[in-house]
């Protein structure tokens, strides 16, 4: 006999995604957002964000490795590395397998989502402890106002472009990231999807701002089935390298980290996309 | 006497929306039946409440039941003694003001850096401006408030002066003592008007500048649409106990609609009901965030965020700490190319820019976020787009002290001719020009043209202020007196 509880999302007024639940473990409340942790019989345990998927435990690693190893594979020297959001602290985990990075700064704004996910995501929040890594609980777009040539990777590891993540997609922070990073740094943002029209048009504005804020600025994709359409983009922006031309195979595999999604032959696939996301993203660029 | 917990005029339109009476009178729209795309657009809830004047209403021109409550909690709310619900902007409210206190070719006495209607509404009854020379900051290039003995001289020159108008507080937050030019007003029997467009906060909030009607002005034109939170176009007129009930309502009625719009009276009445009950508390957070972006943006560089010190107990008697106003110099670009950057390259529109500053415009609606988006952008504008200030050849001085060899009245209606810009300096000029916003003339009829003020306005444009004003739309031609003068 099984129980009719099921979480849903609806992913246009017309699509929705439900999973069925085995039970709710957390709810609660911040001054930002609604936390909410469930177990599920087919995604283990997921974390929402004011009612969105956040992440599940079966396929969180394709979002954190592609969103970390990418530009790890091609910025031949990180030291210093900024993360924004990440409260769940999946990027953590995997950055934290580099021996030469020397300091990790994490801003997250919402003290609480760090708290529940250190108590109900031992999985993804296991490295938060790390003698490297800073947690800062502020306006991520604050912090990073007031830095400058400091770091040389900045990942934004952010919620959706409205609700309190709505300012990591603006063109001001952008910039302010462009200050922040060394000559050669590298930025790299979770970059929304192309396929529903909403999303869309915020993956568009956001290339758009990246565009206009550095001279290098990609799109690769990965494959993570509880977002909407499943289909899901990163920004690669970059200062100096290239993410084809400047990716070093041979010196990243060397380091052997495990990975059960990113591998350096599908790094060079992810850059290739879909003639109409092509499309869309050319739309907005002025070449 | 009713609580400020209740809302007249809202209340009365809900009790009507349940008797779901049938529509033959106007408007034609009928509940939004016959315009269903307006429907879609502003909801079926608020087309409802589109109606006309009726009994249970009320009507706006001769209240005697719910919006002359609804007039009577403002009054309260606002220690006046009797308030309006104005539904044509505080432009109608400034006007109904000087129609009220001056008749053709009476004084008043009032700083030039005023409202355009201000100076239309002199127009309208040929009233005689006499300005009192506004101090100016040099650093910022801004007018300043009236100086106690300008004001004083000023009385002392036109004792048969009928009023004196008072910016409380100007555009960018600068307050006179405004006690002080009530009294000296008063002993002089003339009456004292205060344009509060930017100053509803006042009444609310604390640690604020001196209101209006608590420092015993006889009437102030109160913005309810900018601090107060209420639609755009609605606004209050406050009068103190020597003004005549009656006498003010039948100059409003000279110009006012007879189809005064119910969703602005009713967006007044809870307006001003948010603002009695909760206006404290919601104006702290604004100073808070206000006093916040001002340190922030102070460290960036270049740009200098003033404040209260810049009072000097006189021409700045006071500051509005609620103004986030900027003076842009430092970093070689104009007021005016800030805001412009700001809007074109960062979707940010703040209220305006002009020669040196910028304002934005902070409220009850802001949260923390938006501020941190300001700040980002602003240092972004500064790094990707600052100059050289000296290099940047900018200028500085906002005021240009007026000719006034004719009343307004006079001159907008006196036979002119159109001359281009360059051919005008020398002539009395017989139309406004200005930039808007802020809206306060560069030139107002009746005024000698010079060739500072072409300048003045040739330099403008370039940098991209909207003007208006001129009957010619591109300014390159001026109307001005024909004949000699």
């Amino acid at each position: 006999m099984t129980v009719e509880f099921w979480f849903s999302e609806p992913h246009t007024p017309n699509v929705k995604l439900s999973i069925r639940v085995d039970r709710q473990l957390y709810s609660g409340k911040s001054e930002f957002q609604r936390i909410d942790v469930f177990d599920s019989p087919e995604f283990g345990r997921f974390l929402t964000l004011d009612g969105y998927m956040m992440l599940t435990e079966k396929d969180e690693f394709i979002y954190h490795e592609m969103i970390t190893h990418v530009p790890m594979a091609v910025h031949p020297n990180v030291r210093d590395v900024l993360v924004i959001g990440a409260g769940d602290g999946g990027v953590i985990r995997e950055l934290t397998q580099y021996q030469d990075l020397e300091h990790i700064d994490m801003v997250e704004i919402d003290e609480l989502v760090v708290e529940v996910c250190k108590k109900y995501l031992p999985k993804t929040a296991c490295r938060l402890d790390d003698p490297r890594l800073t947690i800062h609980y502020e306006d991520g777009l604050k912090f990073v106002r007031g830095k400058e040539n400091a770091y040389d990777l900045i990942i934004v590891d952010s919620t959706d472009p409205f609700g309190p993540g709505e300012g990591l997609f603006t063109r001001e922070f952008y910039g302010n990231c462009y200050k922040a990073l060394r000559e050669d740094g590298i930025l790299i943002n979770q970059h929304e999807s192309p396929f529903y029209p909403e999303d869309a048009a915020a993956c568009q504005r956001a290339h758009k701002n990246l565009v206009e804020s550095f001279p290098i600025a990609k799109v690769y994709q990965a494959h993570i089935p509880t977002y909407p359409s499943g289909h899901w983009l990163f920004g690669f922006a970059s200062k100096k390298y290239h993410p084809l031309r400047d990716l070093n195979e041979t010196r990243w595999n060397l380091r052997g980290i495990p990975c059960r999604y990113y591998t350096t032959t599908l790094h060079k696939g992810a850059f290739y996309i879909p003639a109409y996301v092509e499309e869309l993203l050319k739309h907005v660029e002025h070449e | 006497m009713l609580s400020q917990e209740r809302a007249p005029i809202y209340e009365a339109l809900q009790e009507f929306e349940k008797k779901r009476v049938v529509p033959f009178d106007v408007p034609g729209h009928k509940r939004g039946r016959g315009n269903p795309e307006l429907a879609a657009l502003l909801g079926e809830q608020c087309v409802r409440m589109d109606v006309n004047s009726m009994k249970p209403l009320d009507n706006l021109c001769h209240p005697v039941s719910v919006i002359r409550d609804a007039e009577q909690l403002a009054a309260e709310a606002f220690g006046a003694a009797h308030a309006f619900l104005m539904v044509g902007g505080t432009t109608s409210a400034v006007q109904a003001m000087i129609l009220s206190s001056a008749s053709r070719g009476e004084k008043i006495i009032l700083p030039r850096n005023v409202h355009r209607s201000v100076m239309g509404a002199m127009v309208l009854c040929g009233a005689v401006p006499v300005y009192v020379d506004p101090a100016c900051d040099d650093r910022l290039g801004i007018p300043l408030g009236m100086r106690r003995e300008d004001v004083a001289r000023a009385i002392r020159e036109n004792p048969d002066a009928k009023a004196v108008l008072v910016n409380n507080p100007t555009y960018y937050g600068i307050c006179s003592d405004l006690r002080a030019i009530v009294k000296m007003a008063h002993e002089n029997g003339m009456l004292c008007l205060a344009d509060e467009a930017h100053g509803t906060h006042f009444y609310f909030g604390a640690d604020m500048p001196v209101s209006a009607m608590a420092a015993g002005a006889d009437m102030a034109a109160v913005s309810m649409h900018k601090s107060g939170g209420s639609l755009t176009q609605s606004s209050l007129l406050l009068a103190g106990p020597a003004m005549s009930e009656g006498h003010v309502r039948q100059i409003i009625n000279l110009t006012q609609t007879t189809s005064g719009s119910y969703l602005l009276l009713s967006s007044l009445d809870i307006s001003r009901r948010n603002l009695a009950l909760r206006g404290r508390e919601s104006f702290a957070k604004v100073v808070e965030m206000a006093d916040y972006a001002r340190s922030e943006i102070n460290q960036i560089g270049g740009y200098y965020a003033f404040s209260e010190e810049l009072v000097n107990g006189d021409s700045v008697f006071a500051f509005d700490k609620t103004k986030l106003s900027v003076n842009t110099l430092d970093i070689g670009l104009a007021g005016i190319e800030v805001y412009d950057l700001l809007r074109d390259e960062y979707d940010i529109q703040i209220e305006f820019g002009d020669l040196g500053n910028i304002l934005a415009y902070l409220s009850i609606g802001d949260r923390p976020r938006e501020i941190e988006r300001l700040v980002g952008a602003l240092a972004e504008v500064r790094r990707r787009f600052g100059k050289e200030p000296d290099a940047a050849g900018l200028m500085r001085q906002e005021y240009i002290e007026p000719q006034v060899d004719a009343s307004p009245q006079e001159a907008f209606y006196a036979p002119k001719e159109s001359l281009p810009l360059d051919k005008t300096p020398g002539h009395i000029c017989s139309e406004f020009v200005m930039c808007y916003p802020p809206g306060i003339p560069i030139l107002a009829p009746g005024e000698r043209i010079t060739r500072r003020i072409v300048d003045y306005i040739k330099y403008a444009k370039v940098k991209g202020c909207s003007m208006t004003g001129p009957e010619d739309p591109d300014i390159e031609r001026l109307n001005v007196l024909s004949g000699l003068h």
